[in-house]
């Protein structure tokens, strides 16, 4: 079987899969937010601070808030069929161009964050892997262990603390310098020194997670027969560890970094706000605040569509990587 | 569907069988196992209930010889007391103006972890903290806990169509990005203690559910079950008494995470002032902390060390369960 027939039988199963549950995701998040005391014409009114019973009413008919439930769920999933998110009372524009708008801020910070966890991960836990037992073994884990119990948010501000305020060294919020006129390679550094507090505050946790599955996976693939072949064919031990065992331990761990997407995007909800990022995390929070339950619906909705994605995705990484997963499942 | 593993347990069965007569699972099903052949069914009736709880001797052993699982059992025992004990050492409202504002720690004797911004005592906040954090990091692990053993359970059991149904259940639940659901839950319901709590068990049931299926499915097949079942046992008596006994150990061990999880995201919440307004919590002070962090930074460390080492203490706790419960694994640290 070719690797380009397997790799389309997985597609096709993961589509046919992601359909039912988005359909659920959709139904749900609409009814949850139906639930919420409060509609986003309360808030408009209370902003104004001058509404009458009339306002009130023309702004509920204008946004359609005054029909049956069951005609506006009818109303949003005939807008989505034809990919429109609706219309954001509050922000006065497309559901859809807002989050377009801050959609690539989180997915830029979401994938350092989730690079420098995994090359520090797959680093560290391959010293606990080659160290096991010893003295290094067991510093790490506890380090890894404590990085994992730290909350996200307060070791931004801590991170800030140290090398914004004392040190001075990196800005402590914002995505880049403004007012600069930089273009090129000068404007990309600008935007990483911003990025590197945090992406690190994103990372550690999973820093964590991807150090320990590493030691468990290595150590598991050590044990196996085709490692110690591979010893007395004569492989010399840095091509043993990185050929043969890492890129076998690599699986559980190409699995795990796909399930945490949800989790990071929730994480980035947090580290966005200490960092004023501009990313859909803020605007979620910012969504909430103000009751504008069309932004909220859409983040919601286009968060799990992008979980579905990187599911599919780490699907397809992993047929690449093991040709026997394709065809076994 | 091999997709849940939680951390470092992989999930599969694990046998507690061990020859040494202390090993026993809680209730006397293993019991028979071994000796069935010879056994007539009326007597498995008659023994197995008799042979009762004879405790985990082993495990707890594995368990306290622990030193890292130790030194976590004893931070959270203080932190515990500190909860059980804040009203008696601090019996005032922990939110009142005490002193002046902005004591650094150590600058008062009366006050010696400072005071805020407003001028309220950083130790008594603390320690009325912990009884937030501790509260709804176990009433959300007990609640997230009963509904996804009771999901699981069915899921896995009965098969079919319910497991189906279940598994769609979960698997929409698991997609959906759980702190942006908790914060929407959190948002809708109005921030209170219990509305946070129950959010938070929302967010948190798919993991156990998933668990507590795969557990049953594999042990569904075993010939223990199978016995059970041409012996006429109900469902529920086959649900309850021979099956969930033996999924227990790593839903124990998820459990000690859950909780360590649960306070962390209770903290994040409030950090983001979506906690309970009326209620002193780390995360709160945190998230008042942060406007002065120039100034005064040790109001935003010290509450987070409070978290970090809470957590933390759980997360050893967590390890060394695993270890005790899991020999397989035990083997190679």
């Amino acid at each position: 079987m070719s690797a380009y027939r397997r790799i389309a039988g997985s597609v096709r199963k993961t589509v046919l899969q992601a359909i039912p549950t988005m359909i659920g995701i959709v139904i749900l998040n609409f009814f949850l937010l139906k639930l919420a005391p409060g509609d986003a014409a309360d808030v408009m009114a209370a902003e104004s601070g001058s509404a009458t019973v009339e306002t009130m009413a023309a702004l509920r008919s204008r946004f359609g808030l005054d029909n049956p439930v069951l005609v506006q769920l009818g109303h949003y999933l005939n807008n989505l069929a034809h990919f429109s998110l609706g219309f954001s009372p509050r922000y006065g524009m497309p559901v859809a161009d807002l989050i377009g708008q801050r959609l690539p801020g989180t997915l830029i910070l979401m994938l350092a964050a989730l690079l420098i966890a995994i090359a520090a991960g797959l680093l560290l836990g391959s010293l606990m892997a080659a160290f096991s037992g010893r003295l290094p073994d067991r510093v790490i884990s506890v380090v890894s262990l404590l990085f994992y119990s730290i909350p996200g948010f307060w070791i931004g501000l801590m991170l800030i603390l140290l090398f914004s305020v004392k040190l001075g060294w990196l800005p402590s919020g914002g995505d880049s310098t403004i007012g600069s006129r930089l273009t090129g390679f000068p404007a990309f550094l600008d935007r990483v020194r911003y990025m590197v507090l945090p992406a690190t505050s994103l990372a550690l946790f999973y820093l964590a997670i991807y150090a320990r599955l590493t030691r468990a996976a290595m150590l598991e693939v050590k044990s196996q027969d085709f490692v110690r072949t591979a010893r007395a064919k004569g492989v010399s031990p840095f091509v043993l560890t990185t050929r043969h065992i890492l890129r076998n331990a690599l699986i559980p761990i190409t699995t795990m970094a796909g399930m945490h997407f949800g989790g990071m995007l929730g994480g980035a909800v947090v580290v966005e706000t200490v960092y004023s990022w501009p990313g859909l995390g803020r605007l979620a929070f910012e969504a909430v605040m103000a009751r504008d339950f069309s932004v909220l619906l859409g983040i919601l909705l286009l968060s799990s569509f992008l979980v579905i994605v990187a599911n599919a995705t780490v699907d397809l990484i992993q047929a690449w990587i093991d040709p026997r997963i394709g065809t076994s499942r | 569907m091999t997709r849940q593993k939680s951390r470092s347990y992989g999930g599969e069965i694990i046998d507690l069988a061990t020859p040494s007569p202390e090993a026993q699972a809680p209730v006397g099903t293993t019991t028979a196992q071994p000796r069935w052949t010879h056994i007539h069914a009326p007597d498995v009736r008659a023994t197995a209930p008799a042979s009762g709880w004879r405790g985990p001797r082993r495990e707890l052993k594995v368990f306290f010889s622990n030193p890292t699982a130790l030194f976590g059992m004893v931070f959270l025992l203080i932190v515990a007391l500190s909860a059980i004990f804040a009203t008696l050492f601090y019996p005032g409202d922990p939110m009142e103006m005490v002193a002046r504002p902005f004591l650094w720690p150590g600058q008062n004797g009366d006050y010696p972890l400072g005071t805020d911004s407003m001028g309220r005592d950083v130790l008594a906040g603390i320690l009325h903290g912990a009884r937030i954090s501790l509260t709804v990091g176990i009433a959300a692990t007990l609640l997230g806990l009963s509904v996804g053993i009771a999901i699981g359970a069915a899921a896995g059991y009965f098969g079919g169509m319910v497991d189906d149904l279940l598994v769609k259940l979960i698997e929409i639940f698991q997609t959906i990005p759980s702190f942006v659901l908790l914060v929407v839950l959190v948002a809708i319901a109005q921030p209170t203690t219990a509305t946070v709590t129950v959010a938070i068990a929302i967010v948190s049931w798919p993991t156990v559910a998933r668990l507590t299926r795969a557990e049953f499915r594999a042990i569904r097949e075993k010939d223990y079950v199978l016995a059970a079942r041409s012996l006429g046992f109900g469902h529920a008596r086959i649900i309850f008494r021979e099956i969930l006994p033996n999924a227990l150990p790593p839903l124990i061990v998820t459990s000690s995470v859950m909780v360590a999880s649960a306070i962390l995201m209770e903290s994040a919440l409030s950090f983001m002032g979506l906690g309970d307004p009326n209620r002193v919590s780390w995360g709160s002070m945190i998230g008042a902390g942060r406007d002065v962090i120039r100034t005064a930074w040790y109001l935003t460390a010290l509450p987070g060390l409070a978290i970090v080492f809470t957590v933390l203490a759980l997360n050893l706790i967590g390890d060394g369960l695993n270890d005790a419960l899991n020999p397989r694994f035990s083997e190679d640290r």
